[in-house]
């Protein structure tokens, strides 16, 4: 009964590394490009929320309201002020360029808020769970964090293939020279992009906040854990960016329950595991 | 004008004069230790280690578009196994860092397997996963301290030299050494077959591999070579430093972040582009780095406007308005008629 509470557990926490997957692959899809800084943005998301919680007095899930335009805005801004700039056929630009951002952001972070980790603090919901069976219960918290990540997921889907917005931006990732032939600018697009990436990754890292203590050094930690739920779940495919989210958590929580030195050696193996057996991922690119 | 008028050389007297002022200048350092004083020493250890990991990052990531942000993984697997070798083995010190850089280039044959299944920018993050796995690893290892690491015991110490001043000419002149061990081999590679591989895959690997370059041997043999000459950096910046954990062994700042900003500011892809970058680098970091994270922040600010607005760094800039290079890689044709004053030209053909 333990074991199916880690595992429980790990599926949960899942569907927030999903989270982290698909504001990567989304500017990946759309403009080719690595975002190095991915991880810190996530952080500073979170410190963003807990300046919102302390100064105005809200709850971090209310903070959200704030926080997700703020960093839409912010990863508008990155995007037309610095990283179109970057784009081109040469890997190197965006790749330091965004490695640059995130020495900057990490270290802008401890110098306003020290190397101390912080935690957000969401009251009640916090500690409330309902048993599913004897021995296993499900938190409210992790239960409305992967369904929060599960309507975001279907959003997403619904936003690519059915709205304006989500053809242009599966336009220019086809092909940018043509999108811009047909009237699209892609300037604005890849903007859109970053801001919708920011988005999203703005919930989850307000949700982890309020889950797990964070402090000014994690970003890479999280943008490493978003790349392998993408390479897990193969390129592409927001589902099985999903279930390669999961996969890393239920890898993560098994690990830690043989041994809490092994939860992050336990997921990343499975990742360099995947790469190995199957290194298209589970659930390659879908044709539409 | 037969094609046995034309010859093929790399760069023209510059070069020449180049090889003279570096063979001069690595006289003068190796002289270094009878003039020059403990601090200086230190300092000039520490210049080498960095040239020679920048000189290796520049080999994957500017001259082989391998760009990988977890160069970190083969200093700390170098420290590591330096330290496993001398405390348990009770090999000598400086065998250890050669055999370090042989353990890592073992290593890195099944690592480059895995690393070549994802592409461009998706590869530089998978290098940084393979870091932390290490990292993970070595801290799990309790032999060796753990998570909160280990220093050299005295008995390996007084194995260098039994005098502090000894300990301190040995890891001097074994730096001097290996950076220029680094150097030569990075040189030597890249104007080889392989250096020419490479440039084509950089260009456009779909054109090279169709041209008949092998370009995942081309790769792997460059990956390997860069594992090696890392590791045995790690495995001596560890015996200057006599003391180990994971998070100073595989710090992703001090051996990739560091080494990146360098060659970038001095010019990526150029032999001479990281000597400069780690001049640079080593004049701001003893004017500036009291300032702690705000000379950090400065750093990565630095690394963004010089990546935008002059992608080929301070060499780049200087070999543009001048021409001149002291390591030229690119093989240039020259036209020398065997016999210029005897030779017939057919009408019409000649040019």
């Amino acid at each position: 009964m333990e074991w199916t509470n880690s595992i429980l557990q790990g599926v949960l926490v899942g569907g927030l590394y999903a989270l982290f997957a698909t504001g990567l692959s989304l500017i990946f899809g759309v403009m080719r490009l690595v975002n190095i800084a991915h991880g810190d943005l996530i952080v500073l998301a979170s410190y963003l929320a807990l300046v919102a919680t302390q100064t105005l007095g809200v709850g971090p899930l209310t903070s959200l309201l704030l926080i997700v335009p703020l960093m839409a805005v912010i990863g508008y801004g990155l995007q037309r002020i610095l990283l179109n700039h970057t784009l081109g056929d040469d890997l190197l630009p965006p790749l330091l360029v965004t490695f640059g951002l995130s020495v900057i952001i990490q270290n802008g972070l401890l110098e306003v808020f020290t190397a101390d980790s912080r935690k957000l603090h969401a009251g009640a919901i916090e500690t409330a769970s309902w048993p599913l069976v004897s021995g296993v219960s499900v938190g409210a918290l992790p239960a409305l964090q992967f369904v929060v990540a599960v309507l975001l997921i279907a959003g997403l889907q619904a936003l690519f293939y059915r709205t304006a917005i989500g053809r242009a931006f599966r336009a220019t990732s086809d092909d940018p020279a043509t999108a811009q032939l047909v009237g699209l600018d892609n300037r604005h697009v890849f903007g859109l992009a970053m801001a919708l990436s920011l988005a999203v990754v703005a919930i989850a890292g307000v949700f982890l906040a309020v889950r797990a203590n964070f402090d000014p050094a994690q970003g890479p930690s999280r943008l490493i854990f978003g790349f392998e739920a993408v390479i897990i779940g193969g390129l592409g495919n927001l589902w099985g960016t999903l279930a390669g989210g999961v996969v890393l958590g239920v890898a993560q929580a098994i690990g830690a329950k043989i041994d809490p030195g092994w939860q992050l050696l336990a997921g990343h193996l499975t990742f360099l595991a995947v790469l190995a057996i199957r290194p298209e991922g589970f659930f390659p690119r879908v044709k539409h | 004008m037969s094609p046995r008028d034309f010859h093929i050389v790399w760069g023209a007297r510059s070069s020449r004069a180049g090889g003279v002022v570096a063979l001069a200048l690595v006289a003068a350092l190796a002289a270094a230790p009878y003039y020059a004083g403990s601090a200086n020493l230190n300092l000039l250890t520490q210049f080498f280690a960095y040239l020679a990991l920048a000189t290796l990052w520049n080999l994957l990531a500017g001259f082989s578009g391998l760009v990988s942000v977890g160069q970190q993984a083969w200093v700390g697997l170098g420290g590591y196994c330096m330290f496993a070798l001398t405390m348990f083995g009770g090999v000598h010190p400086l065998a250890a860092v050669a055999i370090a850089g042989v353990v890592a280039a073992v290593v890195a044959v099944p690592v480059a397997g895995l690393l070549f299944r994802l592409r461009g920018a998706y590869f530089a993050i998978g290098s940084w996963v393979v870091a932390e796995v290490f990292r993970l690893f070595s801290s799990q290892m309790s032999a060796l301290g753990g998570g909160s690491g280990t220093s050299l015991p005295t008995r390996v110490i007084t194995s260098i030299a039994t005098s502090r001043q000894g300990r301190e000419f040995t890891i001097y002149w074994s730096s001097l050494a290996l950076v220029a061990l680094v150097m030569g081999l990075t040189i030597w590679l890249l104007r080889s077959r392989w250096g020419l591989a490479l440039r084509a895959i950089h260009h456009n690997e779909i054109a090279a591999s169709a041209n008949g370059v092998e370009t995942t041997r081309a790769k792997l043999v460059v990956y390997v070579v860069a594992a090696f000459g890392t590791a045995m950096v790690g495995g001596l910046i560890f015996l200057q430093k006599l003391r180990i954990s994971p998070d100073a062994a595989f710090s992703v700042n001090d051996w990739t972040a560091f080494v990146i900003f360098m060659t970038v500011i001095g010019g990526i892809g150029r032999i001479e582009g990281p000597i400069v970058g780690a001049i640079i680098f080593f004049a701001l970091r003893e004017t500036l780095s009291d300032l702690g994270s705000i000379y950090l922040l400065m750093l990565g600010a630095v690394a963004i406007v010089a990546m935008l607005k002059a992608p080929r760094g301070v060499w780049g800039y200087i070999v543009e308005k001048t021409g001149f290079e002291f390591a030229p890689l690119e093989r240039r044709v020259v036209y020398t008629p065997a016999k210029p004053a005897t030779a017939v030209l057919p009408k019409g053909d000649a040019q």
